[in-house]
């Protein structure tokens, strides 16, 4: 009867909303850096093509902000519809930097409106390059008040409970759950890299279709080399949140890693099957389960087997976290190739099926934030907050939520068409070379 | 002072200002789709976009203030308003979200000028209000009931009240004023005197239904909410200096004078009214189950709360003023002369 229950039907739309959401969320918090960079790099070399390039990704931009905003209404409201009562407890220890999230989120709304409003407006350009960082810094200063909400729920703090009441609490102490360093370094590095392969696989498009302008070259190059940069954060990131995990929520690591039996120089399964506690078809790397959870080969990783049943995270979050890994380390190989690549002048990087990879980045890039995301929200479970409430416990008793799915799926759809024809038709009807050719003849520029 | 008064107060002080540039927003889009059907097209869509453009994204964080500070100050509302609002409130979000998105579509993007398009867009800020205000009716008590100690809502009790459909129709013609007020005003400042002339018709027109309307709720209250009704009228004198307010507006766009004026006396009339009516719920955020006593948050919390509140005000009222600065008072972005856009 999973499907009249309510606490089900409220993951279906909760997973539903951030999945879609977390795509323009992404986007939101990285593109204004790569914007920034390219402005500035324009400003510098006094290169018109990177001034365009940023003009360009911030007409795109604001497309995808408009959706990542009404979706995270959508979210920000879903909180308090479908989980009342997880929102009831939390409210009273988290609400703080919820609050400031509205905070930055004003600020970054603001700002980006006068920035797009004001291209050309003043004789300096510097002046207008300043807008701009309010909107980087209130967007990125969501994400982390965003993140930190979501820290704890995994690793909640800063209250105690006696006789069923909440009492000694701390906003404060609650903001700075042990999650949180890893998580926001991790949800900040992944946005930025995940953005700036986007925009590669762009610039690659425009390339592939046989677009031999000099624009897209720099394009793609720009973007792959932040692409590469921040990749390799995420690596070294992404192994800082192995190391908390195993400290702070091994039942989730254990179930990520199918490792049921404490034990020492533990390995690390990649792929397979699971039969029982065995995994068949199995890529294993021996020691590096106990090197990410504790950088030391002999160290012991505490099993699954600890945990009571009711209390163990599903075991298919393996894959997900799988393909969140093997997408980021092939990311950070390919993008290295690349820019060796360009650097010793190799020929193959123009070569077709080169291309294609190159377009494939960003939609990768996009795969790995989902898998993240379902694989930490999901490697969460039974728990909403973790140890105190699970998900059942929380939920809507309100019988409408299957309505609610169908409605807001069909919103999803329409905003994600939307955006998807809107973007196509704007780049294709004003094309980088026509507007190159405008600007140089002094017939565009102020007006669009 | 205690703490729970400036919370609320803080939060009512949000959602009336989110009332007010929302209603601009909702009612300048249906103006713009009426007159392009009534013949007189584009009259106003130029006066229109160059308001909303820079504007509409901050418009919504009001609100997403409004609800986060509601659950952050006053946490049991999670639970009344959160299971019962599911259907009615996830509609307005979905409303709010096709209109916000293909606004940015159609303004940035594609530049749509198609007229099921403006059709639409003109609908939305319609029910949008319509979604949204029977909250107020609600939290008057009668439609949110308890079973087996779990809130929900009563449609049927809800559907068939005289007092929900008042405050509906309220919204609607209050929406329509404010925003006919606001853009005779916006319009006049940019000298366009044809626009100028169609929005002082529409506020003309609209001012007697708003203020029938507001009356005929208090009127509905005196059935539904006796104790609530009663409160209103020990605050009758600021109600008299909200309607002396609106009397001011009403002379100064019938005698096209000073229309900045007639506007700030509108903001003070719905201030007032607002403020009144608010006061006069108090203590009750939901009769007869939710006071904002009984659902504050605790101290630290709310402390917490209130200077998050204070260093972000100090961020945002400059950022604020320098965006009005730029948009709302500058002559000639104002007048169209110039467009910067990216």
């Amino acid at each position: 009867m999973e499907f009249q229950d309510p606490a089900f039907l409220s993951r279906i739309l909760t997973l539903l909303t951030l999945s879609f959401h977390i795509l323009y969320a992404t986007i939101g918090v990285g593109v204004p850096l790569m914007i920034m960079i390219a402005q500035w790099v324009g400003i510098k070399k006094q290169d018109e093509h990177y001034i365009l390039m940023a003009r360009r990704w911030a007409r795109g931009f604001v497309i995808t902000v408009a959706v990542g905003v009404v979706t995270g209404t959508a979210i920000g409201l879903q909180l308090s519809l479908l989980w009342p009562n997880f929102m009831q407890l939390a409210g009273n220890v988290i609400a703080l930097p919820l609050f400031m999230e509205v905070f930055a989120f004003f600020f970054e709304a603001i700002f980006l409106g006068i920035y797009l409003y004001t291209w050309d407006r003043f004789e300096d350009q510097r002046k207008h390059f300043l807008f701009l960082i309010p909107v980087a810094l209130g967007a990125a200063a969501s994400s982390v008040f965003i993140t930190i909400v979501n820290a704890f729920m995994n690793q909640p703090q800063g209250f105690e409970i006696l006789n069923g009441e909440m009492v000694n609490i701390s906003p404060l102490l609650a903001m700075f759950s042990p999650a949180v360093p890893t998580k926001v370094a991790h949800v900040m590095a992944t946005a930025f890299m995940t953005s700036a392969f986007v925009l590669a696989s762009i610039a690659a498009v425009r390339m592939l279709r046989g677009s031999t302008h000099i624009y897209h070259k720099k394009a793609l190059f720009l973007t792959m080399k932040l692409g590469l940069v921040f990749a390799i954060a995420t690596a070294l990131i992404g192994d800082f949140s192995g190391k908390y995990l195993a400290e702070y929520q091994p039942e989730k690591l254990a179930a990520a890693e199918w490792h049921f039996e404490t034990e020492e120089e533990a390995g690390l399964i990649l792929f397979g099957i699971l039969d029982g506690e065995e995994a068949k078809y199995a890529i294993k790397i021996p020691y590096a389960l106990s090197i990410l959870a504790h950088s030391n080969p002999f160290t012991e990783v505490i099993g699954l087997n600890e945990f009571p049943e009711d209390e163990r995270p599903p075991l298919w979050i393996h894959y997900l976290f799988d393909t969140m890994v093997m997408i980021g380390m092939w990311l950070a190989f390919f993008s290295f190739v690349y820019v060796v690549a360009v650097w010793r002048k190799w020929s193959f990087i123009r070569a077709k099926w080169f291309q294609w990879l190159l377009i494939a980045g960003g939609p990768l890039a996009l795969i790995a934030i989902e898998a993240g995301w379902w694989f930490t929200e999901v490697g969460r479970q039974p728990w909403v907050l973790r140890g105190y409430m699970t998900v059942d416990q929380a939920a809507t008793t309100s019988g409408q939520v299957d309505l609610m799915i169908i409605l807001f799926a069909g919103l999803y759809l329409i905003l994600g068409i939307g955006t998807a024809v809107v973007l196509t038709r704007m780049y294709k009807r004003n094309p980088v070379e026509k507007e190159l050719a405008e600007r140089e003849n002094g017939k565009g520029g102020d007006k669009k | 002072m205690t703490l729970e008064i400036i919370g609320i107060s803080v939060l009512w002080l949000f959602l009336f200002l989110y009332v007010i540039v929302a209603s601009i927003d909702f009612g300048a889009g249906f103006f713009n789709a009426y007159s392009s059907f009534a013949g007189k097209q584009h009259i106003l869509t130029g006066i229109i976009q160059r308001y909303l453009s820079p504007v509409w994204e901050v418009t919504n964080v009001f609100f997403v203030f409004f609800f986060v500070g509601v659950i952050g100050f006053f946490p049991q509302t999670a639970f009344y308003y959160g299971t019962t609002l599911l259907v009615p409130a996830s509609i307005a979000i979905i409303l709010l979200a096709i209109r916000g998105s293909y606004y940015a579509f159609a303004t940035y993007g594609a530049k749509i000028d198609h007229r099921g398009y403006i059709f639409m867009y003109g609908l939305s800020g319609l029910l949008l209000p319509a979604s949204l205000s029977p909250v107020l009716a609600m939290s008057e008590g009668g439609f949110i009931k308890l079973n087996d100690g779990q809130p929900y809502l009563d449609y049927w009790a809800l559907f068939t009240s005289p007092l929900m459909w008042s405050i509906v129709v309220l919204s609607l013609t209050a929406v329509l004023y404010i925003s006919a007020v606001f853009l005779t005003w916006y319009s006049s400042k940019a000298g366009d005197v044809k626009a100028t002339d169609l929005m002082r018709k529409y506020a003309l027109v609209w001012a007697a239904p708003a203020m029938v309307t507001a009356t005929g709720i208090i009127y509905e209250l005196r059935g539904h909410n006796p104790e609530h009704y009663a409160r209103i009228l020990d605050l009758w004198w600021v109600f008299a200096v909200s309607f002396l307010l609106f009397a001011g507006t009403v002379y100064l766009i019938w005698k096209k004078r000073h229309y900045g004026w007639a506007f700030i006396l509108l903001v003070g009339q719905f201030f007032t009214a607002f403020f009144a009516y608010g006061a006069s719920h108090y203590p009750y955020l939901l009769y007869p189950y939710l006071t904002i006593y009984d659902s504050f948050t605790n101290e630290a919390m709310a402390i917490a709360l209130i200077i998050a509140f204070i260093a972000g005000l100090f961020l945002l009222l400059p950022s604020l003023y320098l965006l009005f600065r730029l948009f709302l008072f500058d002559k000639d972005y104002v007048e169209g002369k110039s467009d910067y856009h990216a």
